[in-house]
């Protein structure tokens, strides 16, 4: 099993006349099909050990390596370039963009990339959408949705490069029950039938309970249980 | 890059409203631009080809630029040499068959010599003093358009021989002497000879109204003295913007002043120059104030749409694709604008040049305004629109692209 995250010694630490440090020599190394819980308390830095896992966020000091690469020297189109292939974000709100619809959202980073044809990227997106229960939604506006639909179009979106990680920040954290629990359970045959490493932040315990791993961060750095 | 453009697309059409006023600016602006280049390029065209129209495209005299070297000087190769008393030349142009020979050999143009001298018209015991300038008629007709300018007699007249003079209209009504009476020129050395008026001519400029006589040219080098003398040739050319390179290749040769139509009225050539500049600048004014509403609602997009902007960041564009987004969005505003603009130009520059007027002065025939119709107006007009919206899309554009999607997912969230 490769390594497709290591990080050693992140820290973020945010300029200003009273610095505040963010993420705190956080060491850590993911590997392929894992599906990585972080948890801890409201404020802890879960947000923002993911924006730098996700190459969003440049680290103070400290060194992060995707799928092998050093990402430190990369400059902002590199990094742009490795976010698009490698991978797919899911956030707390589903973040479509409201003028395209649900079927054009998952075609953009395809387009992007530019990998595939037209025609290709369609029929992707549609087989993306339909495995995720949208079959009859594809040609609505994200606005037409429910939440839990919408946070699924957004799954399928970060699906859309076949990237193999995937970074979650509280997806269902706005979503009722049984949406959070379709939700999860779509993450979850994400690790398990699609090869993907998922890492998701979560304050459900239990949901937690019943990921591969859990990293838990208490101000900016990680506590072992 | 399809991909940019259908985003920025939607962006546009989804601010209809304010992308119709930005539009709007840029057409309001490009249109009056292309209106007020063709008016100001049309009465600045019809005032040089009325300059080419009435003067000589080279006028030949016998002055030269720098004094001519002395014969002393030729001999001694002295740094200075002091207390010499420069020799006397006699004015004129000299060996003029052979120059005009020459110049008839390669000049593209008629060619027609003349000599000028100052003298004093006097009829009925009134003088008033003028240039009597000898010429040949046929040559004459060539190089000026004085043979039309005749209220009286005509300019053929003075081809038939004898002592005819043609004056202008107000030197005739100064003198109190009309057609076919006899007056009495007298030249500089006291020589005086009696002519017969031929005809009367009105040029519109005072100055030679009242000022010249025209006489063969035989008479003027009778009247002053010098026989077969000319002190000025004057060339009319085919095309009037040879005239620098062959006043030049004149001067070298033949070593007298030859001055091109363009020299002798760089001042108001000038003047038009500064009426350009003015003009640009009044252009490059409105297109600012087009750019403006371009700036603003660029702005307002990328203010609008920051969650878009972090939303696309995440998914992995860069920030030249973000810069780029908006870019077009400015230059798109700004190219809508630009062909509004020229439609409306187009419509003003028509509509002007239906309008006609009376000049009240003169009371004469009906004018137009003079409107110049060029396509270099359009594209210059647009050139400045787009270069507008482009400044206008880049600054809200390069911000945008800078924005820190960190920021905005979290301010979101
Ligand atoms: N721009 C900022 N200026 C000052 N402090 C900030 C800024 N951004 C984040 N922080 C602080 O950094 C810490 C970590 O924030 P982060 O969003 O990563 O926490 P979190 O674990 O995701 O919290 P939550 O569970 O509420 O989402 C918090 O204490 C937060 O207040
Ligand atoms: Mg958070």
């Amino acid at each position: 099993m490769s390594t497709l995250i290591e990080a050693v010694n992140l820290t973020r630490v945010l300029p200003a006349i009273v610095p505040v440090t963010l993420i705190k020599d956080v060491s850590l190394s993911v590997g392929e099909k894992e599906f990585v819980a972080v948890t801890g308390p409201s404020g802890s830095g879960k947000s923002s050990l993911l924006y730098l896992l996700g190459l969003l966020d440049r680290p103070t000091s400290g060194t992060l390596k995707i799928g092998g690469r050093d990402s430190g020297p990369m400059d902002e189109q590199e990094r742009a370039r490795t976010r698009l292939a490698m991978m797919g974000f899911v956030f707390q709100f589903h973040f479509l963009l409201p003028e395209f619809t649900v079927r054009e959202n998952v075609e953009i980073p395809m387009r992007k990339l530019g990998q595939l044809s037209r025609p290709q990227m369609r029929e992707r997106a549609t087989e993306l959408l339909e495995s995720l229960g949208l079959a009859g939604h594809l040609d609505k506006r994200p606005d037409q949705l429910s939440g839990g639909q919408r946070q699924r179009v957004a799954v399928a979106r970060s699906l859309a490069n076949d990237p193999p990680i995937v970074l979650a920040d509280e997806p269902t954290g706005s979503l009722d029950t049984k949406s959070s629990e379709q939700v999860f359970h779509i993450l979850e045959t994400l690790v398990r039938e699609r090869n993907k490493t998922v890492i998701a932040v979560t304050h459900d315990v239990e949901m937690a309970a019943r990921m591969d791993r859990r990293i838990h961060l208490v101000d900016g750095g990680i506590e072992e249980p | 890059m399809r991909l940019i453009l259908e985003i920025a697309f939607t962006h546009i059409a989804g601010r209809g409203r304010q992308t119709l006023v930005a539009i709007v600016g840029v057409a309001v602006g490009v249109g009056f631009s292309v209106a007020m280049a063709a008016l100001m390029q049309g009465g600045q065209d019809d005032f040089v080809e009325q300059l080419i129209n009435t003067m000589p495209h080279v006028q030949i005299t016998d002055e030269r630029r720098t004094p001519p070297r002395q014969p002393a000087e030729e001999v001694f190769g002295a740094a200075a040499i002091s207390g010499l008393r420069p020799r006397e030349d006699r004015r004129g142009i000299i060996n003029p068959t052979a120059a005009l020979t020459w110049l008839r050999g390669w000049v593209p143009g008629q060619v027609a010599e003349n000599l000028k001298a100052q003298g004093v018209i006097r009829y009925a015991g009134r003088d008033v003093g003028a240039s009597i300038i000898g010429v040949d008629p046929d040559a004459e007709r060539g190089v000026s358009p004085i043979v039309e300018d005749f209220v009286q007699g005509s300019f053929d007249r003075l081809r038939a021989g004898g002592n005819n003079i043609l004056i202008g209209d107000t030197m005739a009504s100064r003198l109190g002497a009309g057609l076919g009476d006899t007056i009495t020129a007298v030249s500089s050395t006291g020589l005086s000879r009696n002519f017969k008026i031929a005809g009367l001519f009105h040029t519109g400029t005072t100055a030679r109204d009242e000022g010249e006589a025209y006489v063969l040219l035989k008479n003027a080098q009778i009247l002053s003295e010098r026989a077969n003398a000319i002190n000025e040739i004057r060339i009319k050319l085919a095309d009037p913007n040879a005239a620098p390179a062959v006043a030049k290749r004149t001067e070298a040769e033949l070593g007298y002043k030859a001055m091109a139509w363009q020299e002798a009225n760089e001042s108001i050539l000038e003047a038009l120059v500064v009426r350009n500049v003015i003009m640009y600048t009044v252009v490059a004014a409105i297109m600012l104030v087009a750019g403006f509403g371009i700036f603003n609602i660029i702005s307002t997009i990328t203010h609008e749409k920051a969650r878009d902007i972090a939303i696309m960041k995440s998914l992995g564009f860069a920030e030249a694709d973000m810069r780029r987004l908006f870019l077009i969005e400015g230059v798109a505003i700004g190219a809508a604008g630009s062909l509004f603009g020229w439609l409306l130009g187009f419509s003003l520059v028509y509509a002007l040049a239906q309008v006609r007027f009376e000049l009240a002065t003169t009371g004469q025939e009906m004018t137009r305004l003079p409107i110049a119709w060029s396509f270099l107006h359009y594209l210059l007009a647009a050139g400045f629109a787009l270069a507008s919206a482009a400044v206008a899309g880049y600054l809200p554009a390069r911000r945008a692209a800078k924005l820190n999607p960190v920021d905005i997912i979290r301010g979101a969230t």
